[in-house]
């Protein structure tokens, strides 16, 4: 499978060799639109940030800005769009938290056993026993609202997850039979962890990296509707959701549209996930001599 | 049988030991203490002393962590920093309403996610099959904000014909009663249906593809009688499982639900504990859903246990 780059590759393109079907083209555009979005927003969005630009609040679509007003009266659409930053970074750095402690845990314990995988484990169970959200509200009720509470305390919790899969990972592998064969070869912990073992576990862990990504924006955003996670001016599509409720009942759509596009980014992810994961599954022994 | 039955609720005890050492002990870690929080920007050294003397703050964590428990199991909450009421008094008030949102949401997602999930297994690749599959998968995604607030603009704002806040008053009838409650209700039962339908029909579907059932096909058995006989009895542990770990989900379901639609419950209590940092308030609530939790999923071991022979022997 890791040769498979030095090999000429017959495939004629690079969209063909993915065997794309329509839904996860479809996901991975709308993912590519926002990710394009949040590089170059600050130069696409026609007003700043938290600037007031009209004196009407909850304008409608159409009027004042491109998709109405907010409940002060700033653009609706220029918030989404540097919302979208926001939104998108916080996951990414909470994933990339839990994944760094996860999975170092995960595979320590797989590779050490012993009393060090029974007590991790067992602490990890500990967390899991109890609801995440509920975890999550203790923790920022104790610490109280800022952002790297917030971003510390919803890593550490998907990072149970996390764990989970890489021991589960580690110890499949670790009795493998060319794992076996490089013991007897004499090769360190550290040799077979880094060429053997992370190499074969890779597509589990993406296919986990992009499921934990999408409840990490379902977590925050969630938070943020709830009004105890990202906290005004800042612009972030829960929080904007949690801002401007209030609007529904005078006709706005200014709640609607931040929820939606949380909504089109989270369903683009699983799709593309489970797309991820059937093609791994499907990737049968003679298509990868192919490759 | 009773022995493991045993066991495993001794384990469910741990558990719901532990959870109460990390709900105290995330409250604790805090720097600075509740007395500091009640003070607020005002606080002088002396004030600050006779407080934490008056409320047994210099007493070591351990003490006051047992001294809670103790409390906790005798049914007496703690007093609420915010509202200076017994936080006892402050929960049973709302905790019908939450009870009765999450019941209800129950006895609709339940069934229905069943009949879809076995319908999906027994149609397993055609066209219901993968329509109901896409569909969940998406679904699983949505944010529960997102659906309440559609059926909140679509049913509440637009239709005009069911109330958007769920805040029920007891001389209400039976159709005001409805009136209110069916948006929450929908939009709960719609965040765990999804859930719930998958995994109802990857066990049934688990238990069709496997060598009995093939055996008992080939046997010639009518069809009827290889899901009553053969199917349903081995299927029911895995489905009791599934619906225990549905309604946990329910746990942070509700919490959305409740902001959303307004509705006067203990998670709404709970988040405004959260945001008032009333520590003995997030304490109690945190500790009632754990338990609730922790009791729902024991729940479904002892009932898997008991409905398949096979657990009963570990090996």
């Amino acid at each position: 499978m890791s040769d498979a780059t030095e090999l000429p590759t017959p495939r004629a393109s690079i969209f063909a060799g993915l065997r794309l079907t329509w839904t996860a083209a479809i996901a991975g555009s709308v993912l590519l639109f926002w990710l394009i979005l949040a590089l170059f927003g600050p130069w696409i969005a026609p007003h700043g940030e938290a600037e007031i630009i009209s004196g009407t609040t909850f304008a409608p679509i159409g009027e004042g800005g491109l998709l109405g007003t907010d409940k002060l009266g700033r653009d609706v659409f220029s918030r989404l769009i540097y919302g979208v930053r926001t939104t998108l970074l916080l996951a990414l750095i909470t994933t990339v938290i839990s994944f760094a402690f996860g999975v170092t845990l995960g595979f320590a314990a797989a590779i050490l056993k012993g009393w060090f995988d029974i007590v991790v484990s067992r602490i990890v169970e500990a967390f899991m026993a109890f609801p995440s959200t509920l975890l999550a509200l203790v923790v920022i009720g104790a610490f109280g609202t800022s952002i790297t509470v917030l971003v510390l305390t919803v890593g550490l919790v998907l990072s149970t997850s996390v764990f989970r899969v890489s021991r589960a990972l580690g110890y499949d592998i670790g009795v493998m039979d060319f794992v076996e064969a490089a013991r007897a070869r004499g090769e360190g912990t550290w040799w077979i962890l880094t060429r053997e073992i992370l190499p074969n576990s890779m597509a589990p862990l993406i296919a986990e990296f992009g499921l934990r990504f999408t409840f990490s924006i379902l977590f925050l955003s969630g938070l943020s509707f709830l009004g105890l996670g990202v906290q005004e001016p800042a612009a972030d599509w829960g929080l904007m959701v949690q801002e401007n409720v209030g609007g529904l009942f005078l006709g706005s759509s200014a709640a609607l549209i931040p929820a939606a596009c949380i909504a089109s980014l989270t369903v683009s992810m699983n799709l593309l996930v489970d797309w991820f994961q059937q093609r791994q599954q499907g990737e049968t022994v003679l298509e990868k001599i192919d490759q | 049988m009773y022995r493991i039955i045993l066991t495993r609720l001794a384990q469910g005890l741990l558990t719901l030991l532990l959870a109460s050492m990390i709900i105290f002990g995330a409250t604790e870690i805090l720097p600075g203490d509740v007395a500091e929080a009640i003070l607020g920007q005002s606080r002088t050294e002396e004030a600050l002393a006779t407080l934490r003397e008056e409320m047994g703050l210099n007493r070591p964590a351990i003490v006051r962590y047992f001294d809670w428990l103790g409390g906790m199991v005798q049914g007496d909450l703690g007093t609420s920093l915010a509202t200076k009421r017994p936080v006892a008094d402050m929960i049973e008030s709302r905790m019908w309403n939450t009870l009765r949102l999450a019941l209800l949401a129950a006895a609709i997602s339940v069934p229905l996610s069943l009949a879809l999930g076995l319908w999906s297994a027994m149609r397993a690749g055609g066209k219901v099959d993968k329509t109901l599959a896409m569909t969940t998968l998406a679904l699983i995604a949505v944010p529960e904000f997102f659906i309440g607030l559609i059926l909140m603009k679509v049913f509440a704002v637009e239709l005009k014909w069911l109330s958007a806040s769920a805040n029920t008053r007891p001389y209400f009838d039976f159709w005001q009663n409805f009136r209110a409650l069916a948006l929450p209700v929908a939009t709960l039962s719609f965040a765990v249906l999804a859930h719930m339908m998958r995994m109802t029909r990857s066990s049934v579907i688990n238990i069709f593809t496997s060598p009995y059932m093939e055996m008992a096909a080939l046997k010639g058995l009518p069809k009827r009688r290889l899901v009553v006989r053969h199917a349903l009895p081995n299927a029911l542990s895995p489905i009791l499982t599934v619906i225990a770990l549905n309604l946990s989900y329910m746990v942070s379901g509700v919490i959305i639900v409740e902001t959303v639609f307004g509705v006067p419950g203990l998670t709404r209590l709970l988040v405004d504990g959260v945001t008032l940092r009333d520590i003995p308030l997030i304490q109690a609530c945190a500790m009632i859903f754990g338990a609730v939790y922790i009791l729902l999923n024991l729940l479904a071991d002892v009932l898997s246990i008991m409905a398949n022979p096979r657990l009963r022997y570990p090996k």
